[in-house]
């Protein structure tokens, strides 16, 4: 029965897509409604085959844990990681070397284009592609239950990819609201919001039915992520659609109030995205890599309240000298200023569950890359409140320094955390002894810090420099140098960050092929993924 | 009075005072009398159930180790 229903909707969508091709007013819309068609089409005749088919006997799955979805999210997460950081790579070329925006592609695959592709795809593909898997895989295993949900986890993941798609065709061809982080047109928004409300169900659909008395902490982290997440999208995409058959959409915030909507989400989707969900990959991944319980159980309580408390009120710091009252900037200046002491509350509690086996950092390359992710993100939690200060903002801002503090954290911090959980991940969910290689894990670790420090290194020196150049004036009160003086000036150091790129992709290229060689070579716990281990 | 003022003025005062002593409540419930023992408890739940949920009904307590 739910199949007809299934095949009513699908059928229906794919009509109104073949309709949206038909009458689209801009290229981004009629190139999603093909492949709105194209997936819808296929749904129909997937599902019209197996319909009235006999059912299997497929006898209740509660005994064994649902990790298709999440080795599925395993891979997705190498994939998009490569893409993401190739992107990344090749704008950073565009920068150094203008002629790289080639003129056949104009419109297309020039910088500007290109920019939002890089950062959603490194954000919202790898880094939530990480965060879906994980925390399916972390919520099973700490609750002690399967799934909630049935298959639902499966259109949680297959949607998220599908919205990644449209996000991503859709810069290239210009479909953009031009929010940061938020680029995404109407209703690649609203298939969004009906993916994540499915994946707070399945989330805390399995919370519920826990069979552990207590709720980990990492599933707290987790659970912000997803609640704050939902929150910020959809009060920064309240937009009016010009027309259903067209992206074009126009916000209902009015000026400075869309601004501080824009950064309220920018800063959280750093705050909860890239942190909160990240920290749950940290208090779970360190203590199994480690072997032995978080440091202070206590003290990662308080990190959560003290964390989640306290981010939401930081976004202004974006807004510094802008047409925002200055109470409001302060605000989140001295917000800002106070999340040092979550932040470095939640790193010694990381670092310090290590206290008594420091000498794995030795033997273990992949606790090493845990524990340097850590150290990361205590590093940008320090840089970046020093930055939001309104007299060190007034040098920073609009500068690479901001590029080179992102790319610490997100390189450092999410990316490092990301690979350790995926060399942790890998080997349970295909059932192998151990890695294939883990020589490969320590290139991979070196290519990628180094790369770091690269990048990092040269964005401070490019950014005060031209921080210092743009406001540099002489003895009559006129400025000194041009723009494009800066731009000239920047040249090595851009080129110094690229490299830094090329290190660290090349280091995840060296983690697809140690995985892909995990599950084909490594030897195997047992014959069939399916079977669970029997109970001693 | 506009709704702005109104919401503002409830925003620094009663409700600052509340989100404050929520606050407060958690770091003085963490730190509880017995608080110890339940927290080395749950520490250690990401080293139970690594492979298969545990039990339907009743049969939780012995599962753990």
């Amino acid at each position: 029965m739910s199949n007809y229903l299934k095949l009513i909707a699908l059928g229906l969508v794919t009509l109104f897509a073949m309709m949206g091709i038909n009458y689209a007013r801009d290229l981004a819309y009629q190139v999603h409604a093909v492949i709105v068609m194209l997936v819808a089409g296929g749904l129909f005749l997937y599902t019209l085959r197996r319909t009235d088919e006999p059912a299997l006997a497929a006898g209740s799955l509660e005994h064994e844990y649902f990790d298709s979805v999440v080795r599925a999210g395993v891979i997705a997460t190498a994939f998009w990681g490569v893409v993401g950081f190739l992107a990344g790579t090749f704008i950073a070329f565009q920068l150094a070397f203008p002629a790289l925006n080639f003129d056949w592609a104009q419109g297309f695959a020039n910088f500007g284009r290109l920019r939002p592709l890089h950062t959603s795809a490194v954000i919202f593909a790898f880094g939530g592609n990480a965060l879906l898997a994980t925390s399916f895989y972390v919520v099973q295993r700490t609750s002690a239950a399967r799934l909630w949900g049935g298959n639902l986890a499966w259109f949680v993941f297959w949607g998220y990819q599908l919205f990644i798609v449209l996000a991503a065709t859709g810069y290239l061809l210009g479909g953009t609201q031009s929010k940061e982080y938020a680029e995404p047109e109407w209703y690649v928004d609203l298939w969004l919001t009906i993916v994540w409300v499915a994946y707070l169900a399945v989330f805390l659909g399995t919370l519920i039915k826990r069979k552990e008395p207590h709720i980990y902490v990492a599933n707290w982290f987790y659970l912000a992520f997803i609640v704050t997440v939902a929150m910020l999208h959809v009060v920064n995409n309240l937009t009016i659609p010009v027309s259903v058959w067209g992206s074009k959409s126009v916000i209902v915030w009015p000026g400075v109030q869309d601004a501080m909507v824009q950064w309220w989400y920018g800063h959280n989707a750093v705050g909860f995205f890239l942190t909160a969900g990240f920290l749950g990959m940290m208090y779970y991944f360190i203590p199994k890599q480690a072997e032995r319980p978080v440091f202070s159980y206590k003290l990662s309580i308080i990190h959560f309240w003290a964390l989640i408390f306290i981010y939401i009120w930081a976004g202004p710091h974006h807004l510094h000298y802008t047409a925002l009252p200055d109470w409001a900037s302060t605000l989140g200046m001295v917000f800002s200023i106070v999340l040092w002491m979550p932040s470095w509350g939640g790193m010694i509690n990381g670092l310090m569950t290590l206290s008594g086996a420091w000498d794995k950092l030795r033997t273990d390359p992949v606790i090493r890359m845990m524990v340097i992710s850590v150290g990361f993100y205590g590093m940008s939690t320090f840089e970046g409140p020093m930055m939001s200060i309104r007299a060190v903002n007034s040098l920073s801002h609009y500068t690479d320094w901001t590029i080179g503090h992102v790319h610490s954290g997100a390189l450092g911090w999410n990316g490092m955390i990301t690979f350790g959980a995926l060399y942790f991940l890998v080997p349970v969910l295909w059932k192998r002894e151990r890695l294939y290689s883990l020589q490969m894990v320590s290139w991979h670790f070196w290519l990628a810090t180094i790369g770091i420090v690269l990048y990092a290194a040269s964005m401070w020196v490019t950014g005060i420099m031209e921080g210092l150049m743009w406001r540099e004036v002489d003895a009559n009160g006129f400025l000194v140098n041009s723009f494009a003086d800066t731009v000239a000036a920047k040249f090595p150091m851009y080129v110094v960050r690229g490299l830094g790129g090329v290190m660290y992709v090349a280091g995840a290229v060296i983690m697809c092929y140690n995985l892909w060689m995990t599950v084909r070579r490594a030897p195997a716990k047992e014959a069939s993924l399916s079977v669970s281990v029997p109970a001693e | 009075m506009e709704e702005y003022t109104l919401l503002r003025q409830f925003a620094d005062s009663w409700m600052l005072l509340m989100l404050f002593a929520f606050f407060i409540g958690v770091v003085v419930w963490v730190f509880r009398p017995g608080s110890s023992r339940v927290y080395r408890d749950t520490a250690d739940i990401p080293f139970r159930h690594d492979d298969k949920p545990a039990p339907a009904q009743g049969k939780a307590k012995e599962a753990r180790t």
